[in-house]
């Protein structure tokens, strides 16, 4: 039975929701905000927010002094490339887990999720030195594998979660009706846990195009993306907050707009089984 | 099974697109890792000039925050990753990395770069053995801005070459706390290039050192006691509120409001404080000379952004033909002609300090100079110590302890702990590191 809410508690809930949102939201909107304003602006003490003279000159400073395009195809080719490749290995591992486990599934589980435990700076140099070995060093392929491999133990624990909510009772169904284990897994599991596996493409993404040590420790002209854009206009001597913001705008906007088209998907995706 | 089939295209697709190499050609390409700030866009800019020179040689850039920067290129260095052909290094790194033998020796440069018009005190610093291993691109010291029209209401006139007690009785007298104005800007962000670069150089002034000739640490002494009661009485009375999280960007942003009265710091702000578009002040700023304390050394630095070579390139030619290019003179007439005078890298070559026109477009150029040709890395003390550098020590080991004692300092700046607290907690933690690093 629904409880019933007092129209006054539903506007405090309401006010409490978007107090909290817009906390959340302010650094990316301030971000936004500095990245019209000029450099003498953009530390202007006390801060202006809305009624300065806007300016996109730094948009075309930005534009003028960096490749753009090339930063922003190499952060889609690795972004993309590893939460793909992160998919198609984990489906079979997270099928395996959910529907046929065995005593040590719960040890293989929680050893994956140690994994990320460690700081990453921990493995940096081995990894380094493994990469000049292969020749992989500034190159989107080494990258895609790496970040694939950093995401993996999440994208398994995400699938997981999904495929224990299917009946085991529906495969068991298919494989009486002669289904193979590759049909089972393509035809049977994967159409049902779709909104789940696309909420884990989608937070995936997200992850590996935000993710900034990696990229920025492995790479260096050729296979750079956004992050290491962004990190360009960092500088401790010299105030270039706007133009920082600038490039910051520009890195974060197409997750922006993705995570905006997308965020039904996301929701449902994540509260997936969550009311049983 | 259109699901399999998009997911297996996709990841084929996915695979191919970041193997994809570049096509091959007969160019060399060298890659150059380097900082953002001004000059060095600047360099960045003016790429174009060096590809009409030499079509054969193709640039590629790496731009990252210092720090990040200095980890990058010290990992690849360390690990032979040759990822970088050129990299851009500051006068703490070229000594050690060049006795290590990491650094390619500039010995056999054309003879129109002119490596004999390079300042004394800033080619000293890049030299091992006699060996120049990294062209300086741009130098710096530091010295004292002032606000003059404070520095005239407070009935005091500004020395050439101030003391500490002077500066003490300025910074007092321009102090007006109810109008958000403090007598005194300095760093105090912890950090072995931030405020242990800052209070390195002014312990200098007032004799004290970080090791003496037997490397033993020497923050138990009366001299290091008197640098930080000094520091610490003068920020807490006339600084600005939180001071202990105020780096150079910080204090740059208080003087161009014009919140300070007086700040000691890198001798390139000059331009930035200087300039009517982002300074409030720009019309109302002097230089002077770091101050001293009567002991024969003044507290200003050194510090020149240098282009090194390493010495696992695959394209050593190539990257010493553009290392001549933009360390040259001609470059500097480059950038004069395209971006004016005042906007050459300045602090590296004699003749740019002889040029009428650079002298008369850049006010503060005789201050910088003074300010590089009164600091001497290879005798940086009062008393004889067994190292090189100025607001540093040039060994390996002194990043990491540098940035743990300024750790210590900063907290005695926030109030959290005395400045005898702090001493003796840094005196006990560089004893620890010497000792296990074999001192």
């Amino acid at each position: 039975m629904a409880r019933s809410v007092t129209t006054r508690r539903k506007i405090i809930n309401t006010a409490l929701a978007w107090s909290i949102g817009l906390l959340i939201f302010f650094p990316i909107l301030w971000t936004i905000l500095t990245s019209f304003k000029t450099e003498a602006t953009a530390i202007a003490n006390p801060p202006q927010f809305f009624f300065f003279d806007w300016t996109l000159e730094n948009y075309a400073v930005v534009q003028e002094r960096s490749n753009y395009a090339r930063f922003l195809w190499n952060s889609i080719i690795i972004a993309g490339g590893s939460t793909i490749l992160g998919i198609i290995i984990a489906i079979p591992a997270a099928w395996s887990m959910a529907f046929v486990p065995s005593k040590r599934t719960k040890d293989i589980l929680l050893w994956m999720l140690s994994t990320k435990m460690l700081p990453a700076v921990g493995v940096l140099y081995p990894l380094y030195l493994i990469f000049i070995e292969l020749g992989l060093l500034d190159t989107r392929i080494g990258l895609t594998i790496v970040l694939m491999l950093v995401n993996l133990p999440i994208i398994v624990w995400m699938l997981y979660t999904y495929f224990r909510e299917i009946p085991g009772e529906i495969l068991e169904a298919a494989r009486m009706d002669g289904a193979s284990l590759r049909s089972e897994i393509l035809y049977v599991l994967t159409p049902m846990a779709v909104p789940g596996i696309a909420s884990t493409l989608l937070l995936n993404f997200i992850l590996a195009w935000n993710e900034a040590f990696w990229t920025l420790n492995l790479t260096a002209a050729k296979a750079a993306p956004l992050t290491a854009f962004i990190a360009s206009y960092s500088s401790p001597e010299g105030l270039f907050y706007a133009k920082l913001s600038a490039a910051s705008t520009m890195a974060i906007a197409p997750i922006l707009i993705l995570g905006w088209f997308s965020q039904k998907q996301l929701v449902r995706g994540l509260t997936f089984g969550a009311v049983k | 099974m259109r699901f399999g089939k998009t997911l297996c295209t996709a990841s084929v697709l996915a695979i191919a697109a970041a193997g994809a190499a570049t096509a091959g050609s007969h160019m060399t390409t060298i890659t150059i890792a380097t900082v953002n700030n001004g000059d060095m866009v600047r360099m960045q800019g003016l790429a174009d000039e060096f590809n009409k020179e030499y079509p054969d040689i193709a640039l590629e850039w790496v731009t990252l925050e210092e720090n990040v920067l200095r980890q990058r290129v010290t990992q690849d260095i360390t690990a032979g990753g040759g990822q970088f052909d050129v990299m851009t290094i500051g006068t703490y790194e070229v000594p050690i990395w060049g006795k290590q033998g990491w650094l390619v020796a500039l010995d056999d440069m054309p003879e129109d770069w002119d490596a004999d018009d390079f300042l004394p005190a800033i080619s000293s610093g890049l030299t091992v053995d006699g060996t120049l291993y990294a062209a300086p691109f741009y130098g710096e010291s530091s010295m004292v801005m002032y606000r003059t029209d404070l520095m005239e209401q407070a009935g005091l006139e500004m020395p050439d070459a101030p003391t500490w007690e002077f500066i003490t009785k300025a910074a007092e007298a321009m102090t007006d706390k109810e109008n958000e104005v403090y007598g005194i800007c300095l760093r105090g962000k912890a950090g072995w290039g931030e405020n242990m670069a800052f209070l390195t150089a002014m312990s200098n002034s007032f004799g004290a050192r970080w090791f003496d000739e037997n490397w033993t640490p020497q923050f138990d002494t009366e001299e290091w006691a008197t640098t930080l009661n000094t520091y610490l009485d003068v920020m807490n009375n006339y600084g600005p509120p939180g001071a202990s999280t105020n780096g150079f960007n910080e204090n740059l942003s208080l003087f161009q409001q014009g919140k300070c009265g007086m700040w000691i710091d890198a001798t390139v702000a000059a331009s930035f404080v200087t300039n009517p578009d982002d300074s409030t002040v720009a019309d109302k700023v002097g230089f002077a000379l770091a101050p001293d304390a009567g002991n024969g050394k003044r507290s200003n630095w050194l510090w020149a952004w240098s282009l090194a070579i390493p010495s696992g390139t695959d394209a050593e030619d190539a990257a010493k033909t553009f290392v001549a290019w933009a360390t040259g003179k001609g470059y500097t007439e480059l950038v004069a002609q395209n971006e004016g005078w005042a906007n050459v890298p300045p602090g590296t070559r004699k003749s740019l300090y002889e040029n009428e026109e650079y002298l008369e477009a850049a006010p503060f150029a005789e201050m910088t100079l003074n300010s590089i040709n009164e600091a001497d890395p290879k005798n940086p003390t009062v008393d004889p110590v067994p190292y090189t550098g100025i607001q540093f020590v040039a060994i390996p080991e002194f990043s990491g302890f540098a940035t743990q004692v300024g750790q210590e300092f900063s907290a005695a700046l926030a109030g959290q702990q005395s400045a005898e607290e702090a001493l003796e907690k840094a005196q006990a933690l560089v004893s620890d590191e010497m000792e296990a690093a074999g001192y």
